[in-house]
C-alpha cells in the first residue's frame, strides 16, 4: 500500500526534479558563453519572417567584422510584441537594441526606457542631412531616440486582372480623388444587396487611419497636427473634414466598401475580392510569396489639391540601462544597421525602402516598376507624431464606426475625433 | 507559514464498531495513534500545495493589489509612487470599463447558464438513447478541444457579410446579418461560439452526474405515475443540484478567463470592438496593462474583477444551493 | 408512438450535432485549401491540396511545439491530478486549525485573471533562472484553484463511515485516501485530467512570455508566429495546424472515454 503512494509521490518529484534540472542546464550553458571576453548584444524585433532573415545574415556580417562583439537576435510576434517588453522591465531584463514601430516611440521615451543616441556617432545635422526628413518623428527634447534602417510608405494596390473585367485600363490608375471614386464604383459588384466584389478595400484599422490622417487630410490642404506637436489642428480647417467625408464615402455613398470585407483589406486584396487597395511596400514580400500569381499594379496615392501620403517605419534604439563597452558596441552595430549597403540589402530582402535620401533616390530604385512609386512618394511623405498609437488608432475607427453603425452625422463623429485626439495631446504634454 | 496552524483536532464522530468494542486502554492507544496518524497525513501532504499556492499564487495576488494603488508605468524602471485610490477613482469614471464591467456580466449570466441549459440537454438526450452515444459524446466534445484561435476565425468567415450563414439566410428569403460587425449583435455571437465550445465539457460533467442517479428513483416515481415533467423537477434537478452548483461557479470563473481569447480572435478589431460592444474586463485589462503599461490601472481593475467575482461567486452558492436543498 | 418517441432524441442529437461539428469541418477543409480559395464557400475545396501541410513541417518546428505542448501539458495535468485531488480530500475530509482560510484562499485565487500575474511569475522567473526552460513555462500550472475546489466538492459525498470502517481495519492514511477514496471520484479525476490537460494545451500568453527559443514554443504559441498583425496572417498555416493539433485530442478524448465509463460505473455500485 505505502510503497504505491511513495512511488506515484516519488514519480512527481522526480519529474519537477528533471524539468528543473533540464532547465538549470540550459541556462548554465548560456552563461558559458557570456564568460568570454565577448560582448553580447541582444537584439529584439518583431516576427516578420523577411526581416528575422536578412537580420541574421546581417549578424553573421557585422560579428566578422567585429570579433569581440556577439549578437543574438530575438523576436516576438508583432501582437505581443510590447507584451513582452514590458513583462521584462520589472525583471531588469530585455535587449539591448530594440527595433521599434515609430509610433509607440513616444511612450518608450516617456517611461524612460530608450536613451538617446550617442550623438559624437550619430550628429544631428548628419541625420538630417541624410535622412528623409520623416525620421524627425522620433525627435524629442531635442535628441534622436532612434534611427531606421528604412522606412515605408503607402500607395495603391490595383488588381490589373479586375481592371480589365471591367473595361478599365491597367496600365492607367486612378490619380485624382474624383477618379479614384469613379474606379472603385466601376470595380464593385454586387449580388442581391450583399457587397460580391468591392472596388476599394476599406480598413480602419489596417492601413486606413493612416491614408485618412497623413494622406487624405494633407492632400485636401489641411493638417493634423500643430508645428510644435501640441495642438490637434486637424478640426480647424475644413480640408479635414472633406477627407473624413471623403474617406467615408467609400463604404456608404459609392457603396464599393465595406469594413470587415472578407476579414481585412489584405486577405480580401489576396484572394481578389478587393480590386484596390491602399497599402504599404512592406506587402510586396507577403504577396509574392502568398499570391505568386497575382497580377497586380502599384500607383502613387490619388491626389486632390496636392500630392501627400503615410510614412512609417521600424527603428532602432538603445535601451537605457546600456553603459560603457556595450554602449560602445551597440552604437557600432546601429551605425552597421544604418549603413548604406545594409540598407539596400534591406530593401532587397524585404521590400522596405533606404532611410537615406540619397540611397533611395537612385535610379535603379526609382525606375523598378514595383518600388519606384513607393519611392517616388517619399519627398511627399510624412509619418504623423502619435502620442499613442494603439489609442489614436481606435479613435478613428470608432470615429467610423459611430458613423457606419450608429448613423451619426460625420461632422460629429469628426468633431469628437478630433476633440477626443486633442484631450489624447493634453495628457501626453502635461506632464512635459 | 502553517506548520504550527495544522494542528489536527481531535475527531469525535468516530465511534468503534460495538461487536468488535476492545478494552479501555487499548481504544485510548488506538486513538492516539490515529490522530497521530492524521496529523503527520494533513502535514506532509499539504506542505508543496501550501508553498505553491502562496508563492505563486497568493503572494502574486498580493503584489497586484499593491499595485493598484501606485502609479506604475510598465516600462519605466523608476520609482513607483504610492498614489491612494486615485487608480480606482479614475477607473469608475472611465465609460469603458463600466462598459466592459457591464459586458463581463453579460457574458457570465447568459453564457454560463447558455451552457448549463446546453449541458443538461445533450446529456439528458444522451442518457436516453442506447445506441451511438459514444459517438455522439465524441461529437459534442470535439469543439471543446479545438483552438480557440483557430475555431474564433472560423467563425469570423462563417459569419461574415459574404459567408456561409448569410449565403443561406439570404436563400431563406431572409436579409443578411451583420453580425460580429454590429454593435448590438457581436456580443451574442461571441457568447454561443463560447458556449459552442463548452457544451462538450459541461455534457461529460454532467453525465456524471446523471449515472450517479439510482434508477430505482424513476421507476419509484413511474409506479406513483410522475410525469416526465415531474420526474425531471422532482429527481433529476435535485440529484443534479452539486454538478450544476459546482459547473456554475466553475463555469463563472472560467468565464472570466475565456471571454479574454474569444473576445480577443473574434471581435472585429481584436479588442472589443465595434465601439467597445464587446469589450470584457479582462481584455480592457489586459489593453491598460500591455497597450498602455499603466500597470497601476491595470491591476486597479483587477482588483474590482476580484471583488466583482466574489460577490457573484457568493451569489450563486447561496441562491443555487438554496433552491435545492430538501 | 412509441417509435417516435425513441427516434425525437436522436434527431435532435443529429441536429446538435451538426452545429458542433460544422465549424470544424469548415476548419478541416480549410486546410486543404490554397491560400487563395479560402474564402470559397464549398465545403470540398475545388482544388485540394496537401501543401499547407507540407509548407507547415517543412517551414516551422511544427513537430517539435507538438512535443513540447504533450510533455507540457502532461507534465502539469499528473501533477494538477495528484496535488488537487490530495488537498481537496484533505480539505474535504479533515479538520484542521485554517481549514476554512485554507479553502478561501485557493479559491480565490481562482478570481484573479492569469494576464494579471504574469509580471510577478515573470520575475521570479528569471530571478530563478526559469525563463526560456520548460518548467518556466509549466511553473504556474503544476496545481490550480479548480482543481482543489472540484475534487473537495467531490469528495465530500464520500460517506465517512467508508472512511472509518478502512481505519478501524487499520489502512493508514496514505492508502486510505488511494484506495478508498481516489476510486470513489474517478468521474471527477477524469474530468478534471481533461480540463487540465486541454487548458494546458491552449495556453498561450503566459508561454509566449516566458519562451525565447523557437524550439520551446508550444503549438498555440508557434501557431501565433504565423498570425502576425501587420506582417501577415496565414490562415492556412493555422488552420492546418490546428486541424492537426484536434486529432490528437480526439484521439485522447476516445481513450479517455472508456475510463470516465469505467469510474461511472465503479461509482454506481456503491
Amino acid at each position: 500500500m505505502v510503497s504505491k503512494w511513495k512511488l506515484a509521490l516519488f514519480g512527481v518529484l522526480l519529474l519537477l526534479f528533471l524539468v528543473a534540472c533540464s532547465g538549470n542546464d540550459k541556462n548554465a550553458g548560456s552563461e558559458d558563453a557570456s564568460e568570454d571576453e565577448e560582448i553580447t548584444l541582444e537584439y529584439w524585433q518583431y516576427s516578420f519572417d523577411s526581416k528575422v532573415k536578412i537580420v541574421d545574415e546581417l549578424i553573421e556580417e557585422f560579428e566578422a567584422d567585429n570579433p569581440g562583439i556577439k549578437v543574438e537576435q530575438t523576436n516576438f510576434p508583432y501582437d505581443q510584441y510590447n507584451e513582452q517588453v514590458a513583462a521584462q522591465v520589472p525583471a531588469g531584463k530585455g535587449p539591448d537594441v530594440i527595433n521599434l514601430f515609430y509610433g509607440w516611440v513616444p511612450t518608450y521615451v516617456d517611461a524612460g526606457y530608450l536613451q538617446p543616441l550617442p550623438q559624437d556617432e550619430f550628429p544631428h545635422d548628419e541625420i538630417e542631412s541624410e535622412f528623409f526628413p520623416l525620421v524627425e518623428a522620433t525627435k524629442m527634447n531635442d535628441e534622436y531616440w532612434t534611427i531606421p534602417t528604412a522606412v515605408r510608405t503607402l500607395a495603391l494596390f490595383y488588381n490589373k486582372d479586375l481592371f480589365e473585367e471591367a473595361g478599365l485600363d491597367p496600365n492607367s490608375p486612378p490619380e485624382k480623388w474624383e477618379e479614384l471614386e469613379e474606379y472603385a464604383v466601376q470595380l464593385t459588384k454586387e449580388d442581391g444587396g450583399r457587397l460580391e466584389q468591392s472596388g476599394m478595400a476599406w480598413e480602419p484599422a489596417q492601413q486606413g487611419h493612416q491614408w485618412l490622417r497623413d494622406g487624405l487630410t494633407r492632400q485636401a490642404g489641411g493638417e493634423v497636427l500643430s508645428e510644435d506637436r501640441r495642438t490637434v489642428t486637424w478640426g480647424d480647417d475644413p480640408a479635414g473634414l472633406e477627407a473624413f467625408k471623403y474617406w467615408l464615402s467609400f463604404p456608404t455613398d459609392l457603396g464599393t466598401s465595406e469594413e470587415g470585407f472578407y476579414t481585412d483589406d489584405v486577405t480580401a486584396f489576396i484572394t481578389e475580392k478587393a480590386a484596390m487597395n491602399v497599402d504599404g511596400s512592406f506587402r510586396i514580400g507577403t504577396l509574392k510569396s502568398d499570391a505568386p500569381d497575382l497580377n497586380y499594379g502599384i500607383a502613387p496615392l490619388p491626389g486632390k489639391d496636392q500630392q501627400s501620403t503615410n510614412s512609417s517605419f521600424w527603428t532602432n534604439g538603445i535601451t537605457a540601462g546600456v553603459e560603457g563597452e556595450k554602449l560602445e558596441a551597440a552604437t557600432k552595430f546601429l551605425k552597421f544597421l544604418t549603413s548604406d549597403e545594409v540598407m539596400e540589402k534591406w530593401l532587397d530582402a524585404t521590400g522596405e525602402l533606404p532611410a537615406k535620401e540619397a540611397v533611395a533616390m537612385q535610379d535603379k530604385y526609382v525606375n523598378d516598376e514595383i518600388y519606384g512609386p513607393f519611392i517616388e512618394s517619399l519627398p511627399f511623405a510624412n509619418a504623423h507624431f502619435f502620442v499613442d498609437e494603439t489609442k489614436e488608432r481606435d479613435l478613428v475607427i470608432d470615429a467610423a464606426n459611430r458613423v457606419l453603425m450608429e448613423g451619426v452625422d460625420p461632422e460629429d463623429a469628426f468633431n469628437e475625433l478630433v476633440e477626443s485626439t486633442q484631450e489624447l495631446y493634453d495628457e501626453y504634454w502635461s506632464d512635459k | 507559514m502553517g506548520k504550527s496552524n495544522l494542528i489536527v483536532e481531535e475527531e469525535h464522530k468516530y465511534t468503534p464498531n460495538p461487536n468488535k468494542k476492545p478494552k479501555k486502554s487499548l481504544i485510548r492507544k488506538f486513538k492516539g495513534s490515529q490522530k497521530f496518524q492524521k496529523y503527520l497525513f494533513v502535514y506532509t501532504c499539504l506542505l508543496f500545495p501550501i508553498l505553491f499556492y502562496f508563492g505563486f499564487r497568493i503572494i502574486p495576488t498580493l503584489f497586484t493589489f499593491n499595485v493598484g494603488f501606485r502609479d506604475w508605468n510598465l516600462l519605466s524602471s523608476g520609482p513607483q509612487p504610492f498614489v491612494g485610490l486615485e487608480n480606482f477613482v479614475t477607473l469608475l469614471k472611465d465609460e469603458v470599463f463600466l462598459k466592459s464591467l457591464f459586458n463581463t456580466l453579460i457574458y457570465i449570466v447568459l453564457g454560463v447558464s447558455g451552457q448549463l441549459l446546453f449541458g443538461i440537454i445533450v446529456a439528458l438526450l444522451l442518457h436516453k438513447i442506447n445506441r451511438f452515444v459514444g459517438l455522439f459524446r465524441v461529437i459534442y466534445f470535439i469543439p471543446y478541444v479545438t483552438s480557440i484561435v483557430a475555431i474564433s476565425w472560423v467563425f469570423r468567415w462563417i459569419l461574415m457579410g459574404n459567408g456561409v450563414v448569410n449565403d443561406v439566410l439570404i436563400n431563406l428569403g431572409f436579409s443578411a446579418q451583420p453580425f460580429l460587425n454590429s454593435p448590438n449583435q457581436g456580443i451574442y455571437v461571441i457568447i454561443a461560439a463560447m458556449i459552442w465550445q463548452a457544451i462538450g465539457f459541461q455534457m461529460v460533467l454532467f453525465l456524471a452526474g446523471l449515472e450517479n442517479i439510482p434508477t430505482m428513483l424513476y421507476e419509484a416515481a413511474d409506479i406513483d405515475g410522475a410525469t416526465p415533467w415531474q420526474k425531471f423537477w422532482r429527481i433529476t434537478v435535485p440529484l443534479l443540484n452539486p454538478t450544476i452548483v459546482f459547473s456554475a461557479v466553475i463555469g463563472t470563473i472560467t468565464f472570466i478567463q475565456v471571454s479574454f481569447t474569444q473576445v480577443i480572435n473574434m471581435s472585429v478589431d481584436g479588442s472589443g470592438g465595434p465601439l467597445n460592444s464587446t469589450i470584457s474586463v479582462v481584455v480592457y485589462i489586459y489593453q491598460l496593462a500591455f497597450r498602455q503599461f499603466d500597470l497601476g490601472l491595470a491591476s486597479a481593475a483587477t482588483v474590482i474583477l476580484f471583488l466583482f467575482i466574489l460577490a457573484l461567486t457568493l451569489f450563486q452558492i447561496k441562491v443555487l444551493t438554496k433552491k435545492f436543498d430538501y | 408512438m412509441e417509435k417516435i418517441a425513441k427516434i425525437w432524441p436522436y434527431l435532435l442529437l443529429i441536429i446538435g450535432a451538426f452545429v458542433m461539428v460544422f465549424p470544424f469541418i469548415w476548419m478541416l477543409s480549410t486546410s486543404f485549401k490554397a491560400p487563395i480559395d479560402i474564402f470559397s464557400l464549398n465545403i470540398i475545396p475545388e482544388t485540394p491540396t496537401l501543401a499547407n501541410y507540407t509548407q507547415i513541417f517543412e517551414e516551422s518546428l511544427f513537430l517539435r511545439w507538438f512535443i513540447n505542448s504533450i510533455i507540457i501539458a502532461l507534465i502539469t495535468t499528473i501533477s494538477v491530478l495528484f496535488f488537487d485531488t490530495l488537498v481537496g480530500y484533505i480539505i474535504a475530509k479533515f479538520k484542521f486549525v485554517g481549514r476554512t482560510i485554507l479553502f478561501i484562499l485557493i479559491l480565490s485565487t481562482l478570481m484573479i485573471p492569469t494576464e494579471m500575474l504574469i509580471i510577478p511569475w515573470y520575475m521570479m522567473s528569471s530571478e530563478f533562472g526559469w525563463t526560456d526552460t520548460y518548467f518556466g513555462v509549466l511553473f504556474p500550472g503544476l496545481m490550480t484553484g479548480f482543481g482543489v475546489f472540484l475534487m473537495r466538492q467531490f469528495m465530500e459525498q464520500i460517506p465517512e463511515d467508508l472512511l472509518n470502517a478502512a481505519r478501524i481495519d487499520g489502512m493508514n492514511e496514505y492508502s486510505i485516501f488511494f484506495k478508498i477514496a481516489v476510486p470513489q471520484v474517478w468521474p471527477a479525476i477524469s474530468a478534471l485530467g481533461i480540463f487540465t490537460f486541454l487548458s494546458n494545451w491552449n495556453a498561450f500568453l503566459w508561454p509566449l512570455i516566458v519562451i525565447e527559443s523557437s524550439s520551446l514554443r508550444t503549438l498555440p504559441v508557434g501557431l501565433s508566429y504565423f498570425s502576425s498583425g501587420e506582417a501577415e496572417s496565414k490562415w492556412h498555416l493555422i488552420m492546418t495546424g490546428a486541424t492537426i493539433s484536434v486529432i490528437p485530442m480526439i484521439l485522447v478524448f476516445i481513450l479517455l472515454q472508456r475510463h470516465i465509463i469505467k469510474g461511472i460505473t465503479l461509482t454506481g455500485m456503491k
